[in-house]
Formats: C-alpha cells, sequence, structure tokens
C-alpha cells in the first residue's frame, strides 16, 4: 500500500491540530450542554486516551507496524468519526450533575461520558504514536511538527469558534482529520490513486455535508434557557456565539419576562417589558426596554443594589459586568453623572448596542454611558479614571449560585487583591458596592465581607469596621466598601433605605444588636453575628470553627465559589433527608470523583494491559518509575499552575489556556529537539540536573516577581502581553522539555525493554496531575502546586543517577 | 398454548396489582413517619414540636407514585426529588410537608399554587384545604397534572394553563399562596391576593437543591413581613452558637 520512506509530518501536523482543536471545542461544547467546570475531566479524558493508545500501540506493535499506513489512515478516519460520534453519544448518556447527590447511578454515568471522551483521543494518539513508532530515527522532526500541529489547534480553534457555530466547528474539525489522512495518502506515496480522492471527497463531505440536525447540541433539560422554552410562546430572538460565551436572547409575546432579582416586598411597580438573555443556557438576565423615560424603572429603586445611590450624590459610576445594561439602567434612574460600563463579551454589547439597540433605547450609545469591552480586573488596573462608586452586582445566575455549580471555578473578581485594586480606583468617600443572591447558613455575604475586611487591613486601614456596610434582603445582600469612614449622615441614609425597603441592617459601624434582623427574620441575626465576628480579635477563629469555608480568596486561591469543608460534609449528608442536601456543594465531591475515576481508567486503560502482557517482566528499576512518574506530575502542575497565573494578565481564562499551552508545547518541543541533539552531553545526566536547576530558579523568580510585574504591564496592548508571556513561558518550557526525552534516551541504553513501561508511568501521571492540579490549588493555592512541581523536577533529578547507575 | 400463557400472565398480573398497591402503602407510610421523624427534629421554625397531624395524614394518602413517571414508581417514596420531565422535579417530600405544614392551614381555606407541576403538592393541599386553585406555565404538564388530579378524584382542586404572575384574580382573596415556580421577586399581585392574615410559601433554590424556605406573612394592617426558613437543623458553627 505504500512505499514511502518519509515520516508523513504535514499529515501528523493536520491530526494534532485537529485532536487539539477538538480539546478546546469539547470545553466550549460542555460548558453549553452542562455546565463550564467539566474543563479538567476533558484535559483528563485526552491525556488518558493518549496513554491508552500508548500502551496499545506497545502491546500491538508487531501487528501493526507492517499494516502502518493502513492503521494510520484508519486512525485518522476514527478520529474523524469519532469527534462528533461520541460528543452526539455522550449527550445520550442521562447524566445529570444536579442528582449526583441523591442518585448512585450518576457516577457510572459519569464514568460513561468520561470514557467516550477518551476514544478520539485515544485515535489521535494511535495515529501519532504509529508514526513516532515508525520512523523512530526522525522522532524529533516528527515530535517537532506533532507539537506544530497541536499549538496551531489549541489557537485555531478559537479561531473558528469565533467565526462558526459550535456544529459546523465539529464538522470542519471531522474535515480536518480527513484531511490528516489525505495528506498521508500522499506523503506516504499511497496506493491506488482512487484512496486520495477518496478521502479528499470525504473532507468535502464532512465539510459540507453533514447535516446540522445530527450535529445539534442539546443542553440539559435542568439548564435555565431548556426549561424557559418550554414554556409556550416563547422563542429565541437572537443567538450569538464566541469562545466566551454561547448569547440567546429569548422573547415571549404572551408571557413576558419580568426580572427584579429580590425586589422589596413593599415595592408595587412591576418590570417594563423585557427580553431574557442567557449565556449557555445559564440565567436569565433581562434586556429592560427604555424609551428615555426613568419612571418605569422605578423597580430599580426597590432593589438591594440601589443602596450606594441613597448615600452617595449623582455619583460617577464604574459598572462592572454590565452585561445587557441593567445595573446602568439603574444608575441613569438614580442621577449617575456618568456611566463607564465594563463588558467582557463584545457580543452582549453588539447586542445592546446594535441588535435591539431601539429596544434598549440606545442605552450603549448614550453620551453619559461609555461601554468598554474589556475584563473587569483588567479595565481597573489599567484605567486612570477614578470614580465614586464601583457596582458589581448579582454577575452568576441564582439557579447557577445556588446549585453550588460555580464551586470550582475561578474568579478574580472577588479576591482580596481585587477589592484593594477597586478601593485604589475610588475618589475620596468613593464606595465599592458588591450585591450577591443571599445564600442560608451565611456563605457569599461573610466570605465577601471577611475579603473586605482583609482587604481594608492590608491597605493599612486601622479600623475596617468604620468603613464597611451590609444590609439584606429576602434574597439578596449588598455590601458596601467605601475608603473612608462613613459619616452619621451616611449611616442614616442607609438606615432609611432599609427601613423603608423592609431590608434588614446586617452590619454598619456602631450598629446594635437589636437593630438586626427585623423585616425579614432568620432563626438568629447569623449575618450581623458573622459580621461582628469578622471584624473582633477572634475572626481568624471564627474562620475555622465556621462549617463553610469562608477564608477569603486571594488571587493565588481565586476560588470564591468554594464553600465546601471536609468537616461538614459527613454531617450535611447524615442529613439528606432533612433537606441538608442543598448545602453540600456539589462540584467539589464531583472533582474528587473524577479523580478517582481518572486514577482508575489510567490504571486499568495505560498500566494493568502492561502489567498483564509479556511487558510484566521489564518492569523498570524503581528509580526510573519514580522519575518518569515525578516529570509527568510537575510537567501538569507547572502547566495547570501557569496558565491560571497568566489568566489575570492575559484578562481571559480562554486567551491564557491557548496562549500558556501553545507556549509550553512549542517551547518543550524546543526543548526535547535540543537535548536530542546533544544526547552525548546528556550523558551523564547534567542536562537533566542543569534544567531541572534551572526550572527550579526560574519559578522561584517568577513566583517572586510575576504579581508585581504584570501589574506593571498589564496597560500594554494584548499583542505584546502575548508576546511577553511566551517569552516568560520559554525559558521553563525548554527546560521542562528535556527530562522526558533524555531519561528516554537513558532508559534505552541501560533497561530497553522497559521504555513501554516509561511511557506508561508517564502517561498515568498526566492523567491523574491534571485533575490532582486543580484538586490541590483549591486547598493550597497555586504557589504551593508550582513548588510542588519544583520538589518533584528534584526528586525526578535524585532518581535519574539511580537509574542511570542500574 | 399461546392463548393459555397469555392468560397466565394476565392472570399474575391481577395478582400482582393489589399486592403491588400494598407494597406502595407500606412504603408511603413508612416514608410519611421517617418524614414526621425528621420535622420533629427540625421542629423550631414551624412553631410547633410537630407537623400537623393533617399534613401527615394527607401524605399518608396522596399516593406520590401515580405523580411520578412510571418508571420512577419504584423510588417514589424515597424521600429525594424526582424528575418529572420538561427538566421540572417532584419536591422532596420532606419540603412538601414542611411547605405544606408552614402554610397552617384550616378546613376551610382557599389556597392558590403557583407551579402544578407533576400536582402532588396540589393533591397534598386539597386533603387539608377547601378548595385549590393550581397555575401551571408548561402546557404539557400542566394539562397532563390536571387530568391526572381529576382521574384520582381531586374534586376540589381548579387547575388552568398560563402565566402564574398575575395569580387567579377570580377567585381571589387567599388565605394562603404556595409559589414553587421560580421567580426572581415576589409578584406584586400575589401579595394582594392574599387575604391579611394569610400566609404565602416560596422555596427557594433549584429543582433538585431546595436551599431555603420563605414564609411571608400578611398582617392584619395589610404590611408584610418575611422569615427565611432553613429546613435542616444546621448551626454553621462548629460548638454551636
Amino acid at each position: 500500500m505504500a512505499t514511502a520512506t518519509r515520516p508523513p509530518v504535514f499529515a501528523i501536523a493536520l491530526l494534532s491540530a485537529s485532536v487539539l482543536a477538538y480539546e478546546v471545542l469539547l470545553t466550549r461544547l460542555f460548558s453549553i450542554v452542562l455546565w463550564h467546570h467539566f474543563a479538567y475531566m476533558i484535559i483528563s479524558a485526552a491525556l488518558l486516551g493518549y496513554g491508552a493508545s500508548g500502551t496499545a500501540l506497545t502491546l500491538l506493535k508487531e501487528k501493526l507496524e507492517p499494516r502502518f499506513a493502513r492503521v494510520y489512515l484508519t486512525a485518522a478516519l476514527g478520529l474523524a468519526i469519532l469527534m462528533p460520534a461520541t460528543f452526539l453519544l455522550a449527550q445520550q448518556v442521562p447524566f445529570n450533575p444536579l442528582e449526583l447527590l441523591w442518585d448512585k447511578t450518576q457516577l457510572p454515568k459519569l464514568f460513561a461520558v468520561y470514557l467516550l471522551m477518551m476514544l478520539p483521543f485515544f485515535c489521535g494518539g494511535l495515529g501519532i504514536g504509529l508514526v513516532l513508532s515508525r520512523f523512530g530515527k526522525e522522532a524529533g522532526r516528527i515530535y517537532a511538527f506533532d507539537i506544530l500541529g497541536a499549538g496551531i489547534g489549541s489557537l485555531g480553534a478559537i479561531g473558528l469558534l469565533f467565526l462558526l457555530p459550535l456544529h459546523q466547528v465539529l464538522s470542519a474539525l471531522a474535515a480536518l482529520a480527513l484531511l490528516a489522512a489525505s495528506v498521508a495518502v500522499i506523503e506516504l506515496e499511497m496506493q491506488p490513486r482512487w484512496l486520495l480522492e477518496a478521502f479528499l471527497g470525504l473532507v468535502v463531505l464532512a465539510a459540507l455535508a453533514l447535516p446540522a440536525a445530527w450535529l445539534q447540541v442539546h443542553p440539559s433539560v435542568y439548564k435555565d434557557l431548556s426549561q424557559t422554552l418550554n414554556i409556550v410562546g416563547m422563542r429565541v430572538a437572537e443567538e450569538r456565539s464566541s469562545p466566551l460565551g454561547k448569547i440567546t436572547v429569548v422573547e415571549s409575546a404572551r408571557i413576558p419576562f419580568r426580572h427584579a432579582p429580590g425586589m422589596s416586598l413593599n415595592a408595587t411597580s412591576e418590570p417594563p417589558p423585557q427580553l431574557g438573555v442567557f449565556v449557555d443556557g445559564d440565567g436569565p438576565v433581562a434586556l429592560t426596554r427604555f424609551d428615555g423615560q426613568l419612571a418605569p424603572l422605578s423597580y430599580l429603586g426597590d432593589l438591594t443594589s440601589a443602596l450606594p445611590f441613597h448615600v452617595l450624590e449623582r455619583p460617577r459610576v464604574l459598572v462592572l459586568g454590565a452585561g445587557t445594561g441593567n445595573d446602568v439602567l439603574q444608575s441613569l434612574y438614580h442621577g449617575a453623572t456618568a456611566i463607564d460600563a465594563v463588558e467582557l463579551d463584545p457580543n452582549m454589547i453588539a447586542l445592546v448596542q446594535k441588535r435591539f439597540h431601539d429596544f434598549a433605547g440606545g442605552l450603549y450609545s448614550r453620551p453619559d454611558v461609555h461601554v468598554h469591552a474589556a475584563e473587569a480586573r483588567a479595565f481597573v488596573n489599567t484605567s486612570r479614571e477614578r470614580y465614586d462608586l464601583i457596582q458589581v452586582a448579582l454577575l452568576d445566575s441564582f439557579g447557577t449560585a445556588s446549585a453550588g455549580l460555580y464551586g470550582l471555578s475561578e474568579s478574580y473578581l472577588y479576591t482580596v487583591e481585587a477589592f484593594q485594586s477597586y478601593l485604589g480606583s475610588l475618589n475620596r468617600g468613593g464606595m465599592l458596592a458588591v450585591t450577591r443572591w443571599l445564600s442560608l447558613p451565611p456563605r457569599d455575604s461573610l466570605k465577601l465581607f471577611a475579603t473586605a475586611v482583609r482587604a481594608l487591613e492590608q491597605s493599612g486601614v486601622a479600623n475596617p469596621g468604620a468603613r464597611l456596610a451590609m444590609i439584606r434582603g429576602w434574597k439578596t445582600v449588598t455590601l458596601l466598601v467605601k475608603n473612608s469612614d462613613f459619616t452619621a449622615t451616611e449611616i442614616a441614609a442607609i438606615k432609611a433605605f432599609s427601613r423603608t425597603r423592609s431590608f434588614d441592617l446586617a452590619y454598619y459601624p456602631g450598629m446594635r444588636a437589636d437593630e438586626a434582623n427585623r423585616y425579614n427574620l432568620l432563626e438568629r441575626p447569623e449575618l450581623f453575628e458573622g459580621a461582628m465576628a469578622l471584624l473582633g480579635p477572634g475572626s481568624e477563629d471564627f474562620i475555622a470553627r465556621y462549617k463553610f469555608y469562608i477564608e477569603p480568596a486571594t488571587d493565588d486561591r481565586p476560588y470564591f465559589f468554594r464553600f465546601f469543608k471536609w468537616s461538614a460534609a459527613a454531617e450535611l449528608f447524615s442529613l439528606r433527608g432533612q433537606g441538608g442536601m442543598p448545602l453540600l456543594d456539589w462540584s467539589y465531591p464531583l472533582l474528587v470523583a473524577t479523580l478517582a475515576q481518572a486514577v482508575g481508567a489510567s490504571v486499568l486503560l495505560i498500566l494493568a494491559p502492561l502489567a498483564l502482557s509479556r511487558c510484566r517482566r521489564t518492569l523498570p528499576p524503581w528509580p526510573a518509575a519514580v522519575y518518569f512518574l515525578a516529570i509527568g506530575l510537575a510537567f501538569m502542575f507547572m502547566e495547570i499552575a501557569f496558565i491560571q497565573k497568566f489568566i489575570l494578565f492575559l484578562s481571559h481564562p480562554l486567551y491564557a489556556v491557548a496562549v500558556v499551552l501553545c507556549a509550553f508545547l512549542m517551547f518543550a518541543a524546543l526543548g526535547s529537539w535540543l537535548s536530542g541533539r546533544r544526547q552525548g552531553v546528556g550523558e551523564k545526566g547534567g542536562w537533566v540536573h542543569r534544567a531541572v536547576l534551572i526550572i527550579a530558579a526560574v519559578a522561584m523568580l517568577y513566583l517572586a516577581i510575576l504579581p508585581a510585574l504584570f501589574q506593571a504591564l498589564i496597560h500594554l496592548p494584548d499583542a505584546a502581553k502575548i508576546a511577553i508571556s511566551v517569552g516568560l513561558i520559554a525559558p521553563l518550557a525548554v527546560c521542562m522539555g528535556i527530562p522526558f526525552p533524555t531519561g528516554m534516551t537513558r532508559l534505552s541504553r541501560t533497561a530497553q525493554d522497559s521504555i513501554p513501561w516509561a511511557w506508561a508511568i508517564n502517561g498515568f501521571a498526566s492523567v491523574v496531575g491534571a485533575v490532582l492540579a486543580t484538586l490541590l490549588a483549591i486547598h493550597l493555592g497555586f504557589a504551593v502546586v508550582i513548588l510542588l512541581a519544583v520538589l518533584m523536577y528534584s526528586l525526578a533529578s535524585a532518581a535519574f543517577r539511580g537509574f542511570s547507575r542500574t | 398454548m399461546k392463548r393459555h400463557s397469555t392468560l397466565l400472565a394476565f392472570a399474575c398480573l391481577c395478582f400482582a396489582l393489589p399486592a403491588q398497591g400494598d407494597a406502595f402503602e407500606t412504603a408511603r407510610h413508612k416514608m410519611v413517619e421517617e418524614v414526621a421523624a425528621d420535622a420533629a427534629f427540625t421542629s423550631s421554625y414551624s412553631g410547633r414540636a410537630t407537623l400537623n397531624p393533617n399534613v401527615v395524614a394527607a401524605m399518608k394518602k396522596v399516593e406520590r407514585h401515580r405523580f411520578v413517571p412510571a418508571e420512577l414508581a419504584s423510588y417514589a417514596y424515597l424521600n429525594r426529588p424526582l424528575p418529572i420531565g420538561y427538566g421540572q422535579t417532584i419536591s422532596q417530600p420532606f419540603i412538601v410537608a414542611l411547605m405544606t405544614d408552614l402554610m397552617n392551614l384550616k378546613e376551610g381555606d382557599r389556597v392558590l399554587e403557583i407551579g402544578t407541576g407533576s400536582g402532588y403538592q396540589a393533591a397534598i393541599l386539597a386533603k387539608t384545604a377547601k378548595a385549590v386553585y393550581s397555575i401551571e406555565i408548561i402546557e404539557p404538564l400542566g394539562k397532563e397534572a390536571a387530568r391526572r388530579l381529576k382521574s384520582m378524584g381531586y374534586g376540589n382542586v381548579e387547575t388552568r394553563v398560563g402565566d402564574g404572575y398575575y395569580g387567579w384574580p377570580e377567585a381571589a382573596p387567599f388565605d394562603a399562596i404556595m409559589v414553587t415556580a421560580a421567580a426572581s421577586h415576589v409578584p406584586p399581585p400575589l401579595i394582594k391576593q392574599l387575604k391579611p392574615g394569610g400566609r404565602m410559601v416560596i422555596p427557594l433554590g433549584t429543582h433538585f437543591l431546595t436551599q431555603y424556605l420563605m414564609l411571608l406573612e400578611k398582617q392584619v394592617d395589610g404590611t408584610v413581613t418575611s422569615r427565611q426558613i432553613l429546613p435542616v437543623r444546621f448551626v454553621p458553627l462548629t460548638g454551636g452558637h
């Protein structure tokens, strides 16, 4: 079939590109079908597929290599078919994360989804591994093209997601995998000739003729959008999709949206006509009709978030997370002099500014409203403007917040550093107002309060309690953080505002216990008691004894939404019959379950097949096993921690993933290539030890200087920031690319037969490391994850000495 | 031969049905007793040590297994929420008991329910009040619940498919209102339709996970107070207050 003696490097690049692009696409698809924190599971499934393909290749090498070309084409074809097929099949698995704690059958369903997701990556890994194995002597070149393709794929996927709807991206990637097969036919000079034509025909078929109906994304029936569309008369008025999210605008002539979150029970007004806006199927937030008249907006004065407008006179306002503009309307209603509105997603801005311009009354085109498409923290850090009020109100939907759906997602909006940065952007006497959904027993509210106290203390404020005020309604809580002490007049205004709307005072400087808990009665005035405890000398003890995790989030551990504590889990689980289950933050146990299934699946699919085959006699010397385990874990830890570290700098998680992943891949490949060329030098392990030393030094240096460096450079344009990021990652990644090939070379000289084990152990470590890094970061922070990576590289360096001697 | 086996199967089915019915009744009684014991444990909020006997009696009578999809009937007497289609759920029996108890219903009371769902809560209310008016926004669910309630003989429940925001003005005012549909705010028209001295109960959270209950009381002078009630007895500080 094939006569060529050169490896099909372009085909490899294309195959690799389609696999990596698919990985990025899957994170988007899962955000829409389920919820967005399944990303770490996708990374783990991808690595599992690669690892399992390595094991399969080892065991079947003698059978596969003689049929090399045919197997390669089958793998590419398999990838093309399985990318859409497994996603569609996974959608058929009735997995419902909301039932995870109620229903024992949910875990096996989750496992089934995980295994299905793994399959395309198995095919991709098989194709690439086969070429590496067949053309071993040119491994460096093949590896380079593989990595180049991976880099282009991960960046290209983001481009495609801007350009095409999701189902078309899926067919484009299937076409790309088939193109990888077609190019291989050319590169390998395969016969017969019609083979090329056939594959090219399939490319066209996949790209253009796959029926859209087959590839439709079916969101979970429990997502807000799915439920809304079940109502008669609801129809989708507009859809916009980008890597930042899929926005769906829903309208109904029969049953209007009426969004007035937590409106006072004393209010008698109704919101004007609204459209429902959903992001990735979560929501809705309202796009409110505005005709320039302020009277219909009176309901906005009956929300707890209206409080700062009763303390400040005609403020200059910065709205963070402006979305559809309700907070902008609220500011206008209360007579703000000028409003800067910051929204991350340009699609959202375009909807308000253009598509629904008339409905929204030209809200985002008014001379007193300035809209900025930017990430909130980056905007605050770079803007030189000063404001009287920074408003951060209800950025997540009530459903997702109350179901614990955000437990594992990072947020740099609610960290101690973020609060300090907001306070630094205020005029003298200005204030930050943060509104969140009320959770009981208090979680968000007390964590916010603790964060504000910590931020003020770290800014050198001697008496933080004098600058804080908090009120609560029946559904929402609003916290004010002022950059000077509250005056008696301001406190009187807070009291009057709360009294007339039957909102409860939770804290203000000088508040008496009997003033709390008057209108919306709790069994105890828990917010007031919590606030007082957090301001008192025993605050650390209070945080430690509180059964939910309310330690303030920091940029190093940006998990504001994590409230889970192991110490309370057993008690809450035992109270499930009495309604205790909802207090368990289920996303955390899900992460632990994912780790367990990553360990289980990788043992089953990567290690066990080797242990049961003839390879069981060729176990590697234990230092070698430690070496490959340690560098596998260390690489994943470093990569995931640095993706997180760069999110703030690059202003968006998706850009951080694409840029950091791409840079790591490219420069690690360069390191591998360099170490291959200098094998003689590496014989005594000098390269490994030197690389580990440099990794340790650079990582420590970055831990020390990155926050300040990022702060100083964050105002630069995106292109410059990307270039700087790549430059910062380069030395680290080059060094991180050295240990694996050097170890392999060493093993080939000392224990050639145990090479499959080295691959497998390293694969196992990568699969587990991807999930473990997230778990460790939640508990210990990213700095500690980086330190652990350094420790593991040091361990590897010591182990390398051990297996060099064997 | 074939006819024989068909007859045999039919006979088995006929004998099996009452046996299964008994099993359901036993399971239901056991579940309600557990729920009542759990409620006694978390009693302080409703202001009495145990569930109202009327609520317990209603829970023992209403056949929850007839309100869930047939394939889930065997789970009907577990104290957990169950899916009923269209992304909706039938609430956890413990929460149903607690919400009904909080409404403090008397025999002659008229009750409005926003969010019929499967009709189970309406059936419980029907056993504890004089008349129940229930509105469902999802048409197929509303029609199915109406058919089910009618076929089960709940003559004092009136149902309607549509928007619950403006309540049921023709039947207003009500002694109690239950809003099980998600709402960003309490619709002012519903507060208006509540009698002075009346109670409104609203569960907050998602379908599978009720976070807390809100009990809204309209005073004789028309003012409104609310209580946020955690269904579970859980002290958030180790060592207690």
